[in-house]
């Protein structure tokens, strides 16, 4: 009998298909919103995770307070402008200032023009920084050797370069062996290949390997000038010692730095601390897309009752011939309910369809993550959502009494 | 769920040896209350045994429609007693009259009432499916009873693809599929033209004429005379029982022929 009333209800659906297909296309959008809209809020937290995951979790970031970077930001009127320097750096590695701090990596940011065989690029990023740039900022190599501290002192000009960079200078696909001991010229100066990066691929917002790397006593003496770095990149000994490590540094910065205000000159950024911030709106974003989903889902719920109460009443002769000729009311009720169903079913595995689909676009400058949570929610939440609104109208079917049924026109 | 219906015995009543497929006593029915209550049956008894053709005649307004709503178990008195092959009908419950409609009566429309957009086999098939009868046991079933009424050749049309006199035949080899105890025709012919109704009229006789009981509500005396017996109602109360040989199908037929 079971079989039977399915039956029934698909020929219900297919009398009129055209209705049915609009029923369907309700739940459709409603699944499809849901599921896109959850790959959206867990992309964009995703995308976080992969920046933050790039600079290492347990690093902390000292950039000067009066412009992000630094760069020239602090002359003009700004007399007492306060910038890290090298005697900075020295402090905090001074043993017992900073227990918390595993490295300290000093960054100076240039710009430079390289040219090689003809070939000209502007890499995104030139670092003058140290030979703990790679460890702590999860930057392992391909091919040659890394910045050694010997080259620090000696100022060498020698310089460790990202798969972009290679391509750009040397021709893509360049075998990154052969690109060691190369010389390419940065700005007006000639420096020496050492080493090349394992690919990294994109954080979300930027090329990671679109990146040099140089000696900071080198970019200092040939490109920037001046002994002052941009920013400090400080890596604590745990994850756990982030937050103390960020104490300790600002401490030993306000005490070398003293200003009238007793206010911190630079501002020390917590990267966990940022993270779980960021992650957190992210995870609010999702929650609050997947609500104005689900409201689609109920407004498209709504639509299944609507058009299950209209085809009841179309059908009230119809229901009446069968109770008169020995249908119990439960066949009634199950024809209408499982006709609901259906016809939810039919749209949550189109919706499914349609999310999936729709979530392999970028959206608003995100990339999509399906969470198969969201899938299977809003599959289960469709099918509720027949049995639901489908229960009213069959019940009022079911309900009908025989005769009046059969005098209905 | 229970598939047999047990006859409800009751001690008051003369014991019978055999039931009669109908027994109606003292059936009143009365539609609103008070003054304005409107007695649609008063006072009603009426026997009908296994084999009759019997036809119930009254003008519109009559009772005759409330009639045989409590007939075909689509109604319930307001008072007395009804027992459809023993089986007291005030007693059961919905879920009990569904069987009773099912197993006992087969019902016959003055508008056909087939399931629209639906075939003829699979029509006739329906009150089979809800008699939880086995898929190939009710083809097998309904076929017979639509090469009964003559239809064996327009087994896959759907009501819309027949014409009126074919859509009435295909409803009543709905009727007979269940082997019912009662074929109970509501107005069989008033939407018909006189050729059809003559086809549908010599069908009903066949059936007769196999044993079959059969209760006509009609306004016509053209389709009555059929009847072995003629029951007028009027205001509800039953006003002459007539039992004679039918004076019209034969003769009628005869004349045609």
């Amino acid at each position: 009998m079971n079989f039977e009333s399915v039956r029934i209800a698909i020929q219900g659906i297919l009398s009129n298909k055209l209705r049915s297909a609009l029923t369907m296309l309700g739940i459709l959008i409603g699944v499809g919103s849901v599921i896109i809209l959850v790959a959206v809020g867990t992309g964009s937290r995703e995308a976080v995770a992969k920046q933050f995951e790039s600079l290492g979790s347990n690093t902390i970031t000292v950039v000067n307070a009066r412009g992000f970077g630094g760069r020239g930001g602090n002359r003009g009127t700004q007399s007492r402008a306060v910038q890290l320097k090298q005697s900075d750096v020295d402090a905090l590695n001074k043993p017992g200032n900073c227990p918390s701090c595993k490295a300290i990596v000093p960054t100076v940011t240039a710009t430079a023009i390289g040219t090689f065989d003809g070939n000209t690029y502007t890499p995104q990023q030139f670092l003058g920084t140290t030979e703990l740039f790679g460890p702590v900022r999860n930057y392992s190599l391909s091919a040659g050797s890394g910045l050694t501290a010997q080259d620090i002192a000696d100022r060498a000009k020698v310089v460790v370069v990202g798969k972009t960079v290679v391509d750009n200078l040397f021709g893509t696909g360049t075998p990154f062996a052969s690109v060691i001991g190369q010389t390419v010229k940065f700005g007006n100066s000639n420096w020496t290949v050492v080493g090349v990066f394992s690919p990294k691929g994109t954080n979300g917002t930027q090329d990671q390997d679109d990146i040099v790397i140089a000696p900071d006593t080198a970019v200092q003496d040939n490109l920037t000038g001046g002994g002052v770095f941009n920013s400090l990149t400080v890596q604590a000994i745990s994850h756990n010692a982030t937050g103390s490590a960020q104490a300790e540094v600002t401490a030993v910065l306000t005490a070398l730095h003293p200003t009238s205000n007793g206010s911190s000159p630079f501002s020390v950024l917590n990267q966990a601390t940022l993270q779980s911030s960021q992650e957190k709106s992210a995870k609010t974003l999702t929650v609050l897309l997947g609500a104005v989903a689900a409201i689609s889902l109920i407004v498209g719920g709504i639509g299944v009752m609507n058009i299950m109460l209209v085809t009841v009443t179309e059908r009230t002769r119809e229901i009446g011939i069968r109770r008169a000729i020995g249908a119990q009311k439960s066949h009634v009720l199950s024809q209408f309910l499982i006709e609901a169903v259906m016809v939810s079913m039919f749209g949550g595995f189109l919706g499914i369809a349609a999310g999936i689909v729709g979530s392999q676009f970028k959206i608003v400058g995100i990339q999509p993550s399906i969470a198969a949570y969201s899938v299977v929610l809003a599959f289960a939440v469709s099918l509720l959502t027949g049995l639901f609104f489908g229960l009213y109208p069959a019940n009022r079917a079911a309900s009908l009494r025989p005769i009046d049924a059969l005098r209905y026109e | 769920m229970t598939s047999t219906i047990q006859p409800f015995t009751e001690p008051d009543l003369p014991v019978l040896k055999k039931w009669p497929v109908l027994l109606l006593q003292n059936i009143e029915k009365t539609f609103g209350i008070g003054d304005i209550a409107v007695h649609a049956l008063d006072n009603v008894s009426l026997v009908i045994e296994q084999g009759d053709f019997v036809a119930i005649m009254g003008a519109s307004g009559s009772g005759k429609s409330t009639l045989m709503n409590i007939i075909g178990c689509l109604d319930i008195p307001t008072k007395g007693r009804y027992f459809l092959d023993g089986i007291d009908v005030r007693t059961l419950d919905d879920y009990q009259l569904s069987l009773v409609r099912n197993r006992k009566i087969g019902f016959v429309f003055q508008s056909f009432n087939l399931i629209p957009r639906t075939n003829a086999v699979a029509n006739v098939e329906l009150p089979l499916v809800y008699a939880k009868v086995s898929k190939a046991e009710r083809r097998h079933a309904a076929l017979d009873a639509l090469e009964r009424v003559g239809l064996s050749d327009r087994l896959h049309h759907t009501p819309s693809q027949l014409s009126g006199g074919q859509q009435q035949r295909v409803a009543i080899a709905r009727a007979i599929a269940t082997n019912p105890s009662l074929i109970l025709a509501d107005e069989p012919t008033g939407a018909l033209d006189s050729v059809s109704t003559q086809e549908v009229m010599n069908i009903l006789n066949e059936l007769h004429d196999e044993g079959r009981t059969i209760v006509i509500i009609t306004h016509e005396d053209d389709v009555a005379r059929h009847a072995h017996r003629i029951i007028r109602l009027k205001d509800g109360q039953v006003i002459s029982d007539i039992s004679a040989p039918p004076s019209g199908p034969r003769a009628m037929g005869a004349i045609n022929a």
